[in-house]
């Protein structure tokens, strides 16, 4: 008599990591188990898939309350570290972008410019637990008089410090080569003129929405690892897109899905909130961000299980194209070509350059593995699941 | 095998001169140019990596300065801080001698002070800016 289909709840997978019993592995361990034991039985064997991923993710950012001072002020302008925060939030509310520069910055008047500084730093050192020096200024009101406050702020005594990322952990993204005469300097980082290097950045194997590719676990609650402590799915990020091309598989071979995602500053850590600076083009924030995914089926076993080898994307020149809106390629390469070193695109050997941590994104995984084999770190079931393709 | 890099500097009157191709021809040296700026009528200067018997080296940089070429030892050195690196990768990209490179399987990057020419490039295409330049000679600085 044939077994039951493996079929489990988010509840029985969380009683088994109360009870110690969970069995975690992480993305990458998870491919040899489903290659031996068949989905059905990798299933029946594993409660838990953690993946991770750590790079600079642009559209992040922090809503700071920085409490009142006497006499009180109705902030309209805010800065900290001399980075300009979005002050058009309440009285002393306010929100520091990742991509926002220190107001002297040089920016590209000597190119290319450096961007030492800016929000993505500011988010680091308040997560480490530096002070910063705000300024805050105010029109003046009967209720809030006061029109200029300085001081110092630390996360230690901020009322409270929360990071809202709207976009982050983009599933797939391009693989980025320039066929220009002249080194550009972009987002996806240095490329050398007539196609000298092929940039790419995601974790592949391990990135979270490669690993659940229709969004069947993840949602609205969904609890993450997020900049070294506890966050939650909130929302699709902006720019979500799940209607586009699909391997056999499931998984987008362009840019697709992104999430938004929150959790509270004061926990976290500045090993997995880094303040990055890309030459000639801006400032961000590189965020660790990990997923653990339930493996409720032998169809979750199958998703998770996915390699390198079967994740493709598409080169894009972004000396011309990119910059002027042409949807223009030059074919499709996996994650194990990007990985190996170098790919060929149009008959050149290119040098392949990641932008994405692939280090740091194991160990993100494997951090998540043992918080949930500890115990400490239950699943959350989502409300909602993320819009999946039409 | 003896390896260094040096910096070489020519005077105005000795820039018209084939002196470097001596290296190779009279002294059995090994040479990559890393960055040169030669002009006629001008000071010249040339950063170039020199290799061979150690015998051969010394009596090579003598010729060099019996030309009036003044020579230097490559004073400074790159130096990477692994608390800051989250080996991302960005650098390989720009690393003109493969001295910052991925390490496969793993992926981590593995950065090799020997193949290192010091052009400096790394320091800003580094994201969190992981990467410094540090006098070689401290006790200058100290």
């Amino acid at each position: 008599m044939a077994k039951q289909a493996v079929n489990k709840t988010y509840a029985e997978i969380n009683a088994r990591i109360k009870s110690g019993e969970v069995v975690v592995v992480t993305a990458e361990e998870m491919i040899d188990i489903v290659d031996q034991e068949g989905a059905e039985g990798a299933a029946r064997q594993v409660d838990v898939v953690t993946t991770g991923t750590f790079a600079p993710m642009c559209s992040s950012g922090a809503f700071i309350n920085f409490g009142h001072s006497v006499p009180g002020i109705k902030a309209s302008k805010v800065w900290l570290n001399n980075v300009a925060a979005y002050g058009g939030v309440a009285a002393v509310d306010c929100y520091i972008g990742a991509t926002e520069l220190s107001e002297d910055d040089p920016l590209n008047r000597v190119y290319p410019g450096e961007f030492a500084y800016g929000g993505g730093h500011v988010i680091q050192e308040l997560v480490a637990g530096k002070d910063v020096h705000l300024v805050a200024k105010g029109y003046g009101t009967d209720c809030y008089p006061n029109k200029l406050v300085q001081k110092a702020i630390n996360i230690a005594t901020l009322p409270s410090a929360l990071l809202v990322n709207p976009r982050n952990a983009y599933q797939n993204y391009n693989c980025a080569v320039n066929y220009t005469k002249k080194t550009i300097y972009t987002y996806m980082g240095t490329l050398k003129p007539k196609g000298g290097n092929a940039n790419y950045c995601s974790a592949g194997q391990l990135s979270p929405l490669f690993n659940d590719p229709y969004y069947k676990t993840i949602g609205l609650g969904t609890r993450i690892f997020l900049g070294g402590g506890v966050g939650y799915v909130t929302w699709p990020g902006t720019q979500h897109k799940p209607s586009v091309e699909r391997t056999e598989r499931g998984v987008p071979i362009y840019p697709s899905g992104t999430l938004m995602v929150m959790g509270d500053m004061k926990q976290m850590d500045p090993t997995w909130l880094v303040g990055v600076g890309l030459q000639g083009y801006g400032v961000s924030l590189s965020v660790g961000l990990g997923i653990p995914i339930p493996i409720l089926n032998a169809e979750m076993a199958t998703y998770t299980a996915v390699k390198d080898e079967e994740l493709f994307t598409h080169v894009v020149d972004y000396g011309t194209d990119y910059p002027q809106g042409r949807s223009r390629h030059y074919g499709v390469v996996s994650y194990a070509q990007l990985k190996s070193g170098s790919i060929t695109v149009e008959g050149q050997e290119i040098q392949t350059v990641p932008l994405s941590s692939v280090v740091r994104a194991r160990e993100i995984a494997n951090i998540l593995k043992a918080w949930i084999e500890a115990g400490d770190f239950l699943l959350g079931e989502p409300q909602f699941t993320l819009p999946g393709p039409e | 095998m003896y390896s260094k890099i040096l910096i070489l500097r020519f005077p105005k009157t000795e820039v018209q001169k084939p002196i470097v191709c001596h290296l190779a021809r009279d002294f059995d040296l090994m040479f990559n140019i890393l960055n040169a700026t030669i002009l006629p009528r001008k000071e010249g200067i040339m950063v170039l990596e020199l290799s061979g018997a150690k015998k051969d080296f010394k009596a090579g940089v003598r010729y060099l300065k019996s030309q009036g070429v003044a020579v230097q030892n490559a004073s400074q050195e790159v130096e990477r801080d692994e608390a800051v690196c989250t080996h991302c990768g960005a650098c390989t990209a720009v690393c003109p001698t493969g001295a910052l490179a991925v390490q496969r399987p793993e992926m981590a990057v593995d950065f090799n002070q020997q193949r290192c020419s010091v052009c400096e490039l790394c320091v800003t295409a580094c994201p969190p800016r992981a990467i410094k330049i540090k006098p070689i000679r401290q006790i200058f600085f100290e």
